[in-house]
């Protein structure tokens, strides 16, 4: 059969190599040495379009995902961590399906890309709005490099090379600021939020609100320290959580970064996500990324181009502020539809169900015989629930019921829980994170309480 | 009577189309008792009763505004698109409808039991593009080319070091500390080098655009890491010395590291592998055919020889021994976590669904229309644009706009220009050493038909540019906007929607 994505007709194929002056299509390859040429590549047979389809939907269909039909209620979800599951409104895929957004590319030429850019700058706005602060980019990879590139940032702001991380913020994103600093030779070091012992060779400290267990830190205490030491307070914020809780701008965050996976963005087993990346003014030029400005064209319309371009790799090259180049453009646009569905009324709601659903989930479990929530304090949609039986064990039995549980944060686990974590003394042997959102209706809630009641030896 | 008001539509954004109290979603009531709010502090405050100044639309008139916004917007599905070193191939639909399946779409990243298709298609994938490049292990995790960038030339890092290279206090390499990059190369190449703590040293190419191998031997001793090579190179040039370079870097103790963004040349024809390459990254949304999204998202997974396996960023998959199924391990000597969590699975799945429809003769056929397509469209403008490289080409050619330039027509105005016609230009003032360069890369998706529709439009440009050069340089006529203005942009930033009220008069 022909390849459907090639117009070339063989009668195309002669003409064009006449043209050339090619005898043949192996002509054109001459330069390649001959014994490393036209090697053998051992692939499999190519599928149609109906043998396509059918083989990725059964192997889509091994996995048991959040939404796909299970039993009478189809699966629910209560897996948080860092990624969330949250509605997303047909009018997003909608529009992100339209051909002029999704198949252009870096928006070089203005003129043909205001869809673009002017998108672009509505996601800046957007994202200033939401976290509180003066200027943002037009986006990064995900939340957790976004995050690395702050520290990076700041340590080119303050001059200094060590960067201090909250004991309590995600494990991942610890672990990607630790990745980018080995590059630029920065330590990276755990503190305690009780005592984050600032020095002055500290270029900032990271919090990150809620952190990730789901509890809420005193950031603004905080942020003060990490100014009394010099040092700049770079915020990981979560951006639904924002509808409700105050954002890093007025707690004095220099530089926030957030994912941005819940607006609007599939789970999509990890990606592509959206990093959030905002600070405040006085540091724009040493921001990475690409940022879109609004200018005129020579007839006085307003538009939109790349600019402060001089920050980046194409212009700079080894003295740009980041090697980043291909972002996450689209992400972008379906956090920007998404945003302006909802509006302020709307993701003060969803983020209202999700703070009143966690909370009723949470006392039901704690009212369980065998289980405890041993952490202390406010919380958004996360908590921490102690199990009478091993994670993997409580997981498997609410699989039974169409159950995604929760994340293992057993003592040991990576980033599990451990004596002295906000003044818990003697964490639970078994823990897992369970995380509730607007997509958790009462009745599921209830029948995760009803299973676990039943693993606990209740009733 | 007032005449009405010129149309101005970029000045108004969603934000200035907002009313209190529309909404463009019906969302669930409260179904649990309500539970106390955390203490004020913690809580969004509302000093001037604006609170959240989110933009508030009607489901209408939100999708009229987004709508009217991708109308002032190009793609591949609008036109020919010839981006240099974008590779701005057409993008098969069946793929959009497989990655909204929801098994796929709904997976959430902390499963692993429940998760074994998404596993197995990243598995599967691993070694896909591990036969393709020649290479013995990859992984998946970068982002984009240059995260996939940032990934091997860390790992490179991590070699030496392992192998005895020591660090200066301040944590920079000390013993091999340079970065090689030719003068050709994508600015992601040396900006990388830097933020691997890398001096990054340019070798120059010779007038034949091939690299310069003097230079290269002067630059190499035993402080370079690594020589950062794409092939063929950024003037679509297949560099017939590669086996010669490959072995001059490795005597001298370095890796040859490969920017696979040009690899739409070679699939089929050569593996990167059989040339000599340790480190490769591969731009999946590039060659493997997946929406550019008007800059990502994109995938840029990195293949490593052997020797180099253990230094993978992590996560990669691997199958689980004994008793079956897959599971995501970390490298023993991994430099760690790039990214939140396994990399951009939506863009894997696509790539996947694209190896698997074409296969090895599909895929090689790829190669050689694309290869085809640019030497026609250097073929039919040789005689009215100077070819600074007169030799054939891979999968894109380079021109530039000098003989132009000497009639006052600049490249910037022949791009723009070539908008009125009906095409998107393209990549213009890059590689940084032609003067007023084009560099046009056709992909091997596009017809004869359109090939010369684009060379007709390029050739009656370079006769306007002869007969009415203003028509050229005032370009663009038929574009929603003229040229717009940069400096401006950039002197006096504006970078955010503000209320009127808040703008100074």
């Amino acid at each position: 059969m022909p390849n459907p994505y090639i117009a070339n007709t063989e009668a195309d194929r002669r003409a064009m190599l006449e043209a050339v002056g090619a005898r043949s299509l192996d002509d054109l390859f001459a330069d390649i040495p001959e014994a490393q040429r036209d090697p053998p590549l051992r692939l499999p047979p190519p599928l149609s379009e109906p043998e396509l389809l059918a083989e990725l939907s059964a192997l889509a269909a091994r996995n048991r995902s959040a939404g796909q039909p299970d039993g009478p209620y189809g699966m629910a979800c209560f897996l948080g961590g860092g990624a969330y599951h949250h509605f997303i409104p047909s009018v997003v895929g909608q529009i992100l399906s339209r051909g002029e957004f999704s198949t252009s590319y870096t928006p070089y030429q203005p003129e043909v890309s205001q869809g673009t850019l002017q998108a672009a700058f509505e996601f800046q706005s957007l994202v200033c709005e939401l976290l509180g602060m003066d200027v943002a980019n037009a986006g990064m990879y995900d939340g957790a490099s976004a995050l690395a590139e702050a520290c990076l940032m700041a340590a080119a702001i303050t001059g200094r090379r060590r960067i201090a991380v909250l004991e309590t913020a995600h494990p991942h994103y610890e672990a990607v600021a630790r990745t980018y600093a080995a590059g630029r030779g920065l330590a990276v070091e755990q503190v305690k939020a009780e005592s984050p012992r600032l020095t002055e060779e500290h270029a900032c400290l990271v919090v990150q609100q809620p952190n990730f267990f789901g509890y809420l830190e005193e950031v603004e205490a905080l942020g003060q320290a990490a100014h009394a030491a010099g040092a700049l307070c770079v915020a990981v914020a979560e951006p639904v959580s924002l509808g409700l809780l105050r954002p890093p701008g007025e707690y004095g965050a220099d530089i926030a970064v957030a994912e941005g996976q819940p607006l609007g963005i599939p789970l999509s087993f990890g990606g592509p996500y959206l990093g959030l990346f905002a600070c405040r003014q006085e540091y724009v030029r040493q921001m990475p990324g690409r940022i879109v400005g609004r200018t005129r064209d020579a007839e006085g319309r307003t538009g939109y181009v790349l600019t402060l371009q001089t920050r980046e790799q194409h212009i700079r090259r080894e003295r740009a502020t980041s090697n980043i180049c291909t972002s996450e453009q689209l992400v972008a646009l379906a956090a920007t539809v998404y945003l302006c569905a909802m509006g302020k009324q709307g993701l003060r709601r969803v983020a209202e169900l999700c703070y009143h659903k966690a909370h009723y989930a949470a006392d039901r479990i704690a009212g369980l015989p065998g289980y405890r929530l041993p952490l202390e304090g406010a919380f958004f949609n996360e908590f921490v629930v102690g199990c009478p039986r091993p994670v993997a064990e409580v997981n498997q039995e609410l699989l039974k019921e169409g159950i995604v549980g929760g994340l293992d944060v057993s003592p040991g686990a990576d980033a599990g829980l451990r004596p002295g974590l906000r003044g818990m003394r003697e964490p639970p042997e078994h823990a897992m994170l369970l995380c509730v959102t607007e997509m958790n209706t009462r009745e599921e809630i209830d029948r995760l309480v009803e299973a676990l009641s039943r693993l606990g030896g209740g009733r | 009577m007032t005449s009405p008001a010129e149309p101005d539509p970029g000045a108004t954004l969603s934000f200035d189309l907002s009313q209190p109290g529309r909404i463009a979603c019906a969302l669930p009531e409260l179904d649990v008792p309500a539970a106390p709010l955390p203490p004020e502090p913690a809580l969004r405050r509302d000093p001037d009763g604006r609170g959240l100044r989110l933009p508030e639309l009607s489901q209408p008139d939100l999708v009229r505004y987004f709508t009217r916004l991708s109308q002032r917007n190009y793609g591949v599905d609008t036109a020919f698109y010839p981006l240099g070193s974008c590779t701005m191939k057409y993008n098969p639909r069946v793929h959009e409808d497989i990655v909204r399946l929801p098994g796929f779409a709904g997976l959430h990243p902390h499963q692993r039991e429940t998760a074994q298709g998404g596993l197995a298609l990243m598995f599967d994938l691993q070694r896909l593009l591990a036969e393709i490049t020649g290479m013995d292990a990859v992984s998946l995790a970068p982002a984009a080319g240059a995260h996939g960038e940032l990934a091997g030339i860390l790992m490179a890092r991590a070699y030496h070091q392992q192998r005895g290279d020591s660090q200066r206090p301040d944590g920079r390499p000390s013993g091999r500390r340079r970065v090689l990059v030719p003068d050709t190369a994508h600015g992601t190449n040396p900006a990388t080098a830097a933020m691997c703590g890398y001096e990054v040293v340019s070798v120059a190419s010779c007038a034949d655009g091939n690299m310069d191998l003097g230079a290269l031997a002067a630059a190499l001793d035993d402080s370079a890491a690594a020589l950062m090579l794409t092939l063929p190179n950024t003037l679509g040039l297949f560099d017939p010395q590669i086996l010669r370079i490959a072995e001059m870097v490795h005597r001298a103790g370095a890796l040859l590291y490969g920017d696979g963004a040009n690899l739409n040349a070679l699939l089929g024809r050569v593996k990167p592998g059989d040339l000599g390459f340790d480190v490769v990254h591969l731009n999946l949304h590039k060659t493997f055919s997946t929406p550019h999204g008007g800059g990502g998202p994109g995938s840029g997974p990195i293949a490593v020889r052997e020797p180099l396996a253990p230094f993978l960023p992590t996560p990669v998959v691997r199958r689980r021994e004994g008793e079956g199924g897959y599971v995501l391990a970390a490298p023993e000597r991994s430099i760690g976590r790039v990214g939140l969590f396994h990399g951009n699975f939506g863009v894997m799945v696509r790539a996947y669904a694209y190896i698997r429809t074409l296969g090895a003769a599909g895929l090689r056929e790829v190669s050689d229309n694309a290869v085809l397509n640019a030497n026609y469209v250097r073929a039919r403008l040789r005689d009215a644009y100077r070819l600074p490289y007169d030799r054939g080409c891979m999968h894109e050619v380079v021109f530039s706009g000098s003989r132009q330039k000497a009639k006052g027509v600049k490249t910037l105005d022949i791009a723009k220009r070539l908008i009125d016609y009906g095409f998107h230009p393209p990549t213009i003032y890059f590689p940084l050493m032609v003067d007023e360069a084009m560099l046009i890369e056709p992909t091997e998706t596009e017809s004869k038909e359109t090939l010369d529709a684009f060379c007709d439009a390029m050739l009656a440009i370079a006769r306007e540019a002869e007969d009415e050069p203003e028509v050229v340089r005032s370009a663009p006529h038929r574009a929603p906007l003229r040229r717009l203005d940069e400096a401006t942009a950039a002197r006096k930033p504006v970078l955010r929607w503000r209320p009127r009220e808040e703008l100074s008069p």
